[in-house]
């Protein structure tokens, strides 16, 4: 006999209504049962943060998660980035793109997310109000949360300063390549 | 504007942005199962008994299948030949029988309902090996020797017997390999027809897998399409024919079902081709001006337990590469091919080159230390110069004569040293700190790329106006898309957003080669401007026709042809694709229908591009921690196609090379159990230590030998990081001779701290007070 639960929970403000194995991550869950296949698994033991998805405001590892776990949360994946499919791509992924901050993109979902959790926390919003935008020194020690095997990081750092810093002058981060 | 040579935005990156990518487990089939794959636990033995009672009775299994069910005699054969050497007794099974050699070797598959179920039922598969015991040493006599090769020219015996100074060192490179982000997966679909499949997850060489499939289920090729996919990284491992490209399209036509592998961390880390472990003793012969008269190396390469799919290339490139850029009028390069009870290998990202360019690089600055000279200035003077260009060397390798066709190494070393002066390398590395040592390091290398023999491209434009480029090259993550979609906006004079690129299907390009040996800029983007420029001659054949103007009068510019100086006269792309149409008036008897053309591009040797690296590191001898401070690469390219791709493809390739030098090392204890199965032992480095990288590109020799001048650059990253590394650490440390290891990992590093240290201290006794 299966161990199952019903849950319900809400994905990128969609509301969903599942039965799951007490046992499923929250990344198969959201892979192969609600079909947002953007969250993408590269470890399954919680290295390489390319699961990161956004729950109930932070960033966790869905391989780490259980479906269970998010039983009443609110889940962001990257496919919550933009408005719909066919919407325009948000800052942070625009500029992912402008400084070539990705290459295989499998990793990129997870580093967005992280990203993207991080710039609306509490802690750093004050820290930024205050006159200190993100430093590339702690936009490096961020993206080693994450594991890339392709594009070196640089572009990743330069692509969430511009960011932080286009959103901290409540601009569009300036295109600098 | 050409297209080529535009800093232009990917067109991966939308789709990859909005996670609307479409990597092989993001595709299913309906009514699907998944395979979970049972493997050895031992690394060498006697299979005494493989029970699948319980995991078949398990719940929602449906099959478990051992090599008692396979077709006999199965094996996978050597696709990439060097040479004539028979492998064919090291070949490895699709799954292991009476024996296993190496822990993680298949022994069994179980397909159910559910991965978490097949998981489970896996573990009830019973297994009895009676082990014997395993060769984890390449160097042992225990080991097999599957291959010896030797590269050799000049009289070297003479070159060392008439020396003025020889200088020799070992280095031993360490097992790492790929580990692209993405573990490998496999989706087979059967069709309605008997045989028929549709494979998804195969990247790399898909219609050589194909094929190789078509003959070893017994049906013919055209039953089996496989689709382009997206691919998580590639460099080398991925999507060569590993056990489960038949295990898995195999179980689906047995079972009628698709069934679906997902492979897990754990296992990709035991069943991907390892690579590089090799143990250099390399030495060379001087004259009493410090020119090259000589260069030895005798090398043992740990293959692991089998021959894979790349035969013996890695050794072939090893030794044939290793004379690098340098004028040497004897040379003597000799490998002996080992197995081990341990993952077979196979190529990784500059193949041969990371090795041999470590193990010569080093050996240079070892000796510029004992002969009194410069670092820089003994390579200065060893350098093959511009005039003596192209440079044939009595040696082949891949079945290519080799033959380094363009550039001035001189020259590109120069840029490089300026640069590193430039942006301080030289007074950082000099500063000497409380606990802290510095150094700078330096390392010149020649690349290969552009592999034949040929490359297939299809360019059409649909009635839309929009412009299909069919290319046999694969996309794994390197941007090929972008690229050959600006090589055929260039040859077609229009937009490049308007070009979609399909890559990796065998329906659409049966004649593809892939996507490896930095091979697709060079050989499949020929064939697309190829194509794409018998489509602009058509285009402008038939567009004459229908101005009733002469083709010298037309012009083609913005995706349309007109009369130059009329500009009513003017009729666009998609105009002309439907004037192309069958029935149209337009169409000559016996001319096909459509705009389009298909090209092939051949080529019998592969271009050279070259570089140099230069690091700057700091190292803690108390912990014997490594901080690598700045990284340079200083390449020439022949033609960048997009240079921030070019610059992209040399950054991630230095992030790697820092993990094989650094961090990254597959250990096995004394049974041949595998010490690094996670993440936690495998080292991949992150953004803390990885520097910022900075390039200097060159775009100063055009390859001669494709229409576009490219050369590749997928490799050029990483083939000389150990080098510089290697060569920066010794600096920092002081030491006398090499560092004798790679990666550099904290223990090591503290041995050599105090071995220098012990040096330095008999060097002080000796000096007269």
């Amino acid at each position: 006999m299966k161990d199952t639960h019903a849950i319900a929970l809400h994905v990128n403000g969609r509301h969903h209504e599942l039965v799951v194995e007490a046992r499923r991550t929250l990344a198969d869950m959201l892979r192969h049962d609600l079909g947002y296949t953007g969250t993408h698994l590269g470890c399954e033991h919680g290295i390489c943060g390319a699961c990161t998805v956004i729950m109930d405001g932070s960033p966790v590892r869905a391989c780490l998660v259980f479906g269970v776990q998010a039983d009443g949360a609110s889940v962001r994946t990257v496919e919550g980035l933009t408005e719909g499919p066919a919407g325009p791509l948000s800052d942070l992924q625009q500029a992912f793109s402008d400084h070539h901050a990705l290459q295989c993109g499998f990793c990129t979902p997870g580093f967005l997310m992280l990203a993207e959790a991080y710039l609306a926390e509490e802690a750093y919003r004050a820290e930024a109000e205050d006159g200190h935008p993100l430093s590339e020194e702690r936009a490096r020690e961020l993206v080693a949360s994450n594991l890339c095997r392709c594009t070196g990081y640089q572009g990743i750092i330069d692509a969430l300063v511009a960011t932080a810093r286009a959103r901290q002058a409540g601009q569009e981060p300036a295109d600098d390549r | 504007m050409s297209a080529i040579g535009a800093r232009l935005p990917r067109k991966e990156d939308p789709r990859l942005l909005r996670g609307r990518g479409r990597f092989g487990d993001d595709i299913s089939a309906p009514g699907q199962l998944w395979a979970r794959v049972v493997r050895s636990p031992s690394a060498h033995g006697q299979v005494r008994a493989l029970d699948v009672t319980q995991a078949a009775k398990a719940p929602g299994i449906c099959a478990v299948v051992t090599a008692a069910d396979l077709p006999p005699g199965l094996a996978i054969p050597v696709r990439l030949k060097a040479g004539d050497i028979d492998l064919s007794a090291y070949l490895q099974p699709i799954l292991a029988g009476p024996t296993v050699r190496y822990v993680g070797e298949p022994l069994a598959v179980v397909v159910g309902d559910d991965p978490y179920a097949c998981e489970d039922a896996a573990e009830l598969v019973e297994i009895d090996i009676a082990e014997a015991p395993a060769v984890t040493d390449a160097r042992a006599a225990d080991g097999t020797v599957a291959a010896e090769l030797v590269a050799s020219y000049g009289d070297i015996d003479t070159a060392f017997g008439t020396a003025c100074h020889v200088a020799e060192i070992e280095l031993a490179i360490g097992r790492h390999t790929g580990v692209p982000l993405e573990p490998r997966c496999l989706l087979a679909v059967p069709g309605p027809d008997p045989g028929s499949l549709e494979i998804y997850g195969m990247t790399k060489v898909p219609v050589w897998n194909r094929d190789l499939l078509a003959s070893m289920l017994g049906v013919d090729e055209t039953l089996i399409r496989v689709h382009g996919v997206d691919a998580g990284g590639g460099f080398g491992v991925r999507g060569e024919f590993y056990p489960e490209d038949f295990l898995i399209p195999w179980l689906a036509i047995r079972l009628a079902r698709p069934v679906k592998w997902a492979e897990d961390r754990a296992e990709h880390l035991v069943a991907v081709n390892h690579s590089r472990q090799q143990y250099h003793r390399i030495r060379a012969a001087f004259d009493a001006a410090g020119r090259i008269l000589g260069l030895a190396d005798d090398i043992v390469q740990d293959n692991g337990a089998y021959c894979r799919t790349h035969g013996v290339a890695v050794p072939d490139l090893t030794v044939a590469m290793l004379p690098g850029p340098y004028r040497i009028p004897a040379y003597r390069g000799r490998v002996r091919v080992v197995l081990t009870n341990k993952t077979p290998c196979g190529t990784y990202r500059a193949p041969g080159r990371f090795e041999g360019t470590a193990a010569r690089e080093h050996l240079l600055d070892v000796a510029a230390d004992r002969l009194g000279l410069d670092r820089v200035a003994l390579r200065e003077r060893n350098l093959l110069t511009s005039a003596e260009m192209p440079h044939q060397r009595p040696i082949t390798t891949l079945r290519t004569d080799v033959i380094l066709d363009t550039g001035d190494y001189p020259a590109l070393l120069a840029a490089a040293a300026r640069e590193a002066e430039r942006l301080g390398y030289r007074a950082l590395a000099a500063q000497r700190g409380a606990g802290f040592l510095r150094g700078f390091g330096l390392a010149m290398f020649v690349e290969k790329s552009g592999l034949g023999p040929q490359e297939t491209a299809d360019v059409t434009v649909s009635k839309s106006g929009a412009v299909h480029v069919l290319s046999g090259g694969t996309s794994l993550g390197q941007g090929i898309q972008t690229v050959l979609a600006q090589i055929a906006a260039d040859a077609l004079g229009t937009d490049p957003g308007v070009i979609d690129v399909t890559t990796g299907d065998t329906a659409a390009q049966p004649f593809g080669a892939g996507s490896w040996a930095s091979r697709s800029t060079v050989v499949g983007g020929s064939a697309v401007h190829q194509a794409a420029t018998a489509v602009r001659q058509r285009a402008v054949q038939l567009a004459a026709r229908m101005l009733e103007a002469a083709e010298e009068d037309l012009e083609v510019s913005g995706g349309s042809v007109g009369v130059r100086g009329d500009p009513g006269a003017r009729v666009t792309l998609a105009d002309i694709a439907r004037a192309a149409e069958p029935a149209s008036r337009y169409l000559r008897p016996g001319e096909p229908a459509g705009l389009s053309a298909r090209r092939r591009f051949e080529t019998a040797h592969m271009t050279y591009p070259y570089g140099a690296h230069a690091a700057v590191v700091e190292v803690d001898p108390g912990t014997g921690q490594v901080r690598v401070l700045r990284y340079l690469v200083a390449y020439e390219v022949g033609r960048a196609v997009n240079p921030m791709l070019v610059e992209g493809q040399l950054r991630g390739g230095v992030a790697q090379g820092l993990g094989g030098s650094l961090f990254e090392e597959f250990s096995y204890d004394e049974a041949g159990q595998p010490q690094a199965i996670t993440f936690i032992e495998y080292r991949i480095p992150t953004a803390a230590e990885v520097p910022p990288v900075d390039v200097l590109l060159s775009q100063d020799f055009p390859a001669p030998g494709n229409p576009l001048g490219v050369m590749g650059a997928g490799e050029g990253g990483i083939s000389a990081v150990g080098a510089a590394v290697a060569n920066a650490v010794r600096d920092a440390l002081g030491l006398a001779g090499g560092v004798g290891q790679l990666p550099l990992t904290p223990a090591r590093v503290r041995r050599l701290a105090e071995q220098a240290q012990a040096q330095q201290a008999q060097h002080a006794t000796k000096e007269p007070a």
